[in-house]
């Protein structure tokens, strides 16, 4: 039995402590904005943050989660996030989009820590984040973009 | 687009009620399509001669309902290339709709009703734009015409505005909507009375906006899949959720062909969540788009599924597989190298090329590798099949959903007509979801449950070791210059196994629809020149991996250019201008090309003046010839493919520790008519940061038929540390040439700029890809 709070709802799941939290939000909680891209930290497709920290959640046993889990369907109501989501949409990042969901949550969690990070620190924190389609340098001026708002208001 | 205009077929179909369930009462639908000339000359110019389809009969849908809603049915596959929103785009632009009032519905797989399908070889818009434009004219002019017919004045006191159509010496005005009931009772205008807008009426088309070169200039009008994609509403296949869905992981035969000697699946049955365990057959060889076999794990959720086929135990019996069991990917290359020494069959010849060789003061050589490669879009292949009643219906990431269906029938024993495939957006393609063995896969398990829908999700190690690979490739070229650096002959062989060997008996030789890709199309002007295909055989399954076989070829080409301009002590630049001479329009039959993607040379011939013009504009913006500092350099590559022209130029630099830095890059890219500028520069600059990886970074090597990398941790991908920290596409302003393709046409060029670039900076030449630690070693 797992007890999970996840964008402010609270669960009560009959899983084995084993079930990484990927699979638990997709397959048994049912939101699929979490994307499963490799299962061993190596895409951040699967990126949530978990009490504020951006997590990889394919390899996150459950039973490991004793904050509280946010997804990228919860983005749109955090004001931070919404501006990055926004920042996304400004500059046409997304091609595929079926990384977006974790270099958002990715980005997000960067800034929520870090609120003035450099281009360096940027690129630090999202190289473990993979794009197929390629979209690093609109991912980069995006994050960028959010920073620069910050810092003008 | 090589067919005249004259035999598109427009038609008022919400009148004749010809589509039922499709429209509401008062909507107006129209369709556009093709007679059969279109593909009969598609198929004249080479698109017969590849296999798994190419020759399109596009059908358009445009439906206008009361509400006003603009809604285009889009018979494309969506995968990152923004053809959803691109090609609604043209339609309403043409109709003069309000953008916010259009919205974009998905095509279900029906050959008949939509024409091709099949998203590959760059083609979507440049076959689309003209029926588009014409159906959303006729629904305009029809709306006008409705109007008129209301207000009792002549149509040409008419104006469409957004949205609205207008009486202009009275400025009464209708909308859309209200005008759409009456316009369906109306006949389609006559070819001859459509009337396209001119450029200066166009709001969307060819029109500049979003990020354009790392500054925000005006607003994109919007993404329709965008706020879906950033809030993670957005349904790719793996997000397909149905009622009382089972889940399925496969454990499929190590090595291409390889059957099962036993199984025992005693400890998976016991995992919690397992239900079932499912042996599948292993297809007949050559394999096409079957599954590959192996042992299903059939679950409550995914997760059960995974941990139930870590805990199979299965024997696999290598017999079947023959000599691919003993592929190693390494003594493959030597041997193709080895081949790559004796004369092939000759695939295009002028001149006599031994005697350029022989009285040359100066012969160039070198021989270029580029590995097998995965697509791995981050997508993994994933598909939902549910079998009921003799009926299935799927929902799947595909890029080619008539081969799915037909794949699904075939597994099942049923007729096409019974199977239902839903096309979900994808994640990622890149030629990988062009094949539906996955799909056929979860058909073949559904089949097993009666009424319940089963999801096939495929890991990540699944997709790295049992892709569709992108061939290996040796390519062995030899050139003679005279005592001033001038080019006398040109002698390439180029070897890899043929896509062809997934469908028939290996070839082992290239196809023309391979060679086609930018080996015999060659441009430069040498007065002797042999193109050579010596044998290669496949040993694992081989497949179209974005820009395909202009990879290889572009590869090597153009670091061979290079290579003859450093020996002949001139500049890269100048003296590719030199090879490819005045600018010139080549007949893809004069070089023994039968293939030219399918279009007709008149309108599509191999121009060197375009090739000219983009490598003029990329090294001009590049500022080609500056003083650089220790360590850097700059790096020329230019390509023509899918109809439209590339050059790009790399600014790097490698300290002394070997680290390499991307400083910058400026494409330079010719389509001829931009549709929306806005995503072509989104395709060149991820096609960049691909190219990148195939160049530094990407390679699956075999050891006894068996992939040796399993995942993103040794299967190695571009990521954001590896991107130019600035890049630049300058797009051509060209309106005047026929359309070509933008999906792949910036990739080829990518790997062999960059390594030219290294060896401006370092004097290290680059013949082996990847480059991955051969700068520091």
């Amino acid at each position: 039995m797992a007890s999970l709070t996840i964008n402010g709802r609270q669960y009560e799941l009959d899983v084995p402590d084993t079930m990484p939290l990927l699979w638990v939000i997709r397959d048994v909680v049912g939101m699929k904005g979490t994307k499963f891209g490799c299962g061993m930290a190596q895409c951040g497709a699967c990126t949530v943050h978990i009490d504020g920290v951006a997590t990889r959640s394919c390899v996150t046993p459950v039973s490991a989660v004793s904050g509280e889990v946010k997804t990228i369907e919860a983005m749109a109501d955090d004001a931070l996030g919404k501006r990055v989501q926004q920042a996304w949409l400004d500059l046409g990042v997304a091609q595929c989009g079926y990384c977006q969901g974790g270099q958002i949550m990715n980005a997000t969690g960067l800034l929520k820590n870090n609120p003035s990070p450099s281009s360096q620190e940027i690129i630090d924190a999202m190289a473990g984040n993979l794009c197929r389609c390629g979209t690093y340098n609109r991912i980069l001026a995006a994050v960028e973009r959010v920073v620069s708002e910050e810092a003008s208001s | 687009m090589s067919h005249s205009n004259d035999t598109l077929m427009l038609a008022n179909v919400s009148r004749r009620g010809l589509l039922k369930g499709m429209a509401g009462a008062s909507a107006l639908v129209l369709a556009a399509r093709w007679d059969a000339g279109f593909a009969n000359e598609q198929a004249q110019f080479g698109a017969g001669a590849m296999p798994g389809g190419w020759v399109d009969n596009p059908n358009v849908f445009i439906r206008i309902d009361s509400d006003g809603i603009v809604t285009f049915i889009n018979n494309r596959a969506e995968m990152g290339q923004g053809i959803r929103t691109s090609l609604a785009m043209v339609a309403a632009d043409e109709l003069g709709a309000d953008w916010d009032q259009v919205q974009v519905e998905q095509a279900p797989a029906d050959q008949e009703k939509y024409g091709n399908q099949n998203t590959d070889g760059s083609r979507s818009m440049r076959h689309w734009y003209q029926p588009i434009r014409r159906a959303g004219a006729a629904a305009r002019q029809m709306l006008e015409q409705a109007a008129a017919n209301q207000w009792g004045v002549p149509a040409s006191e008419i104006r469409t505005g957004v949205h609205k159509v207008v009486h202009v010496p009275s400025g009464r005005e209708l909308s859309f909507g209200e005008l759409a009931g009456a316009a369906r009772e109306l006949e389609v205008p006559g070819r001859n009375a459509l009337t396209l807008k001119q450029d200066s009426e166009l709001r969307f088309i060819g029109k500049e906006s979003g990020w354009v070169n790392g500054e925000l200039t005006s607003a994109y009008p919007r993404a329709l899949d965008g706020e879906d994609i950033v809030t993670g509403r957005a349904v790719f296949g793996a997000d397909v959720e149905l009622d009382g869905m089972l889940y399925a992981v496969v454990a499929r035969p190590p090595v291409y062909g390889a059957g099962i000697t036993s199984v025992d699946d005693s400890a998976a049955l016991e995992v919690p969540g397992v239900e079932k365990v499912i042996r599948i057959d292993t297809a007949d060889q050559p394999a096409a788009f079957n599954p590959l076999g192996g042992v299903a794990v059939v679950a409550t959720n995914t997760w059960a599924a995974m941990e139930g086929r870590k805990a199979l135990k299965v024997q696999w019996d290598l017999s079947p597989a023959g000599d691919n069991a003993s592929y190693t990917s390494e003594s493959y290359r030597a041997a193709l190298e080895e081949t790559a020494q004796s004369p092939g069959k000759v695939i295009r010849q002028s001149g006599d090329v031994e005697a350029a060789l022989s009285n040359a003061a100066n012969v160039v050589e070198a021989t270029y590798y580029m590995p097998h490669m995965a697509q791995a879009p981050m997508e993994p292949p994933v598909a939902v099949v549910r079998v009921q009643n003799g009926k299935a219906e799927a929902w799947a990431p595909v890029q080619n959903p008539g081969a799915t269906r037909g794949g699904i029938a075939g597994i099942l024993g049923i007729d096409a007509e019974n199977v239902t495939v839903h096309q979900t957006l994808l994640g990622g393609g890149f030629g990988r979801k062009s094949k539906p063995d996955f799909v056929s896969e979860a058909a073949r398990l559904a089949k097993e449950f009666e009424g319940r829908p089963v999801k096939l999700q495929w890991s990540r190690e699944d997709d790295v070791q049992h892709a569709y690979f992108h061939a290996v490739s040796v390519d062995h070229l030899k050139a003679g210059l005279d005592d001033q650096g001038k080019a006398t002959g040109w002698l390439h062989r180029t070897l890899s196994p043929s896509i062809a060997s997934l469908f028939a008996p290996d070839p082992e030789h290239k196809g023309e629809f391979e060679l086609g890709m930018g080996f015999n199309t060659m441009p430069f002007s040498i007065p002797s020149i042999r193109l050579e295909n010596p044998p290669a055989s496949a040993h694992v399954r081989i497949g179209w991996f974005r820009s395909v076989y202009n990879l290889p070829h572009a590869w090597a080409i153009q670091s061979f250019a290079h290579e003859m301009a450093v020996a002949a002590g001139r500049d890269h630049r100048d003296y590719v201008l030199e090879l490819l001479g005045p600018g010139r329009k080549v007949h893809n039959l004069t070089v023994g090309d039968g293939w030219n993607y399918g279009e007709d040379p008149d309108l599509y011939p191999i121009d060197t003046a375009r090739m000219r013009r983009v490598i003029e504009r990329a090294t001009e913006e590049a500022g080609w010839g500056r003083e650089l500092p220790d360590g850097r350099g700059l790096g020329l590559a230019f390509h023509q493919s899918f109809a439209s022209y590339t050059a790009i130029v790399f600014e790097v630099e490698v300290d002394d520790s070997g680290e390499l830095t991307i400083h910058r890059a400026d494409i330079a890219f010719d389509c001829g008519p931009q549709a929306n500028p806005e995503r072509i520069r989104s395709q060149m600059e991820g096609a960049c940061v691909m190219g990148i990886g195939i160049a530094l970074k990407s390679e699956v090597t075999f050891e006894n038929g068996v992939a040796t990398q399993s995942n993103f941790h040794d299967y190695l991908l571009p990521r954001m540390p590896d991107a130019p920290k600035v890049v630049r596409v300058h797009l051509i302003d060209n309106p005047g040439d026929a359309m070509g393709g933008v999906g792949e046409p910036g990739l080829p060029p990518v790997a062999p700029a960059l390594c030219n670039a290294i060896h401006a900076a370092t004097g290290k030449r680059i013949r082996r890809l990847p480059v991955a630690d051969q700068l520091t070693s």
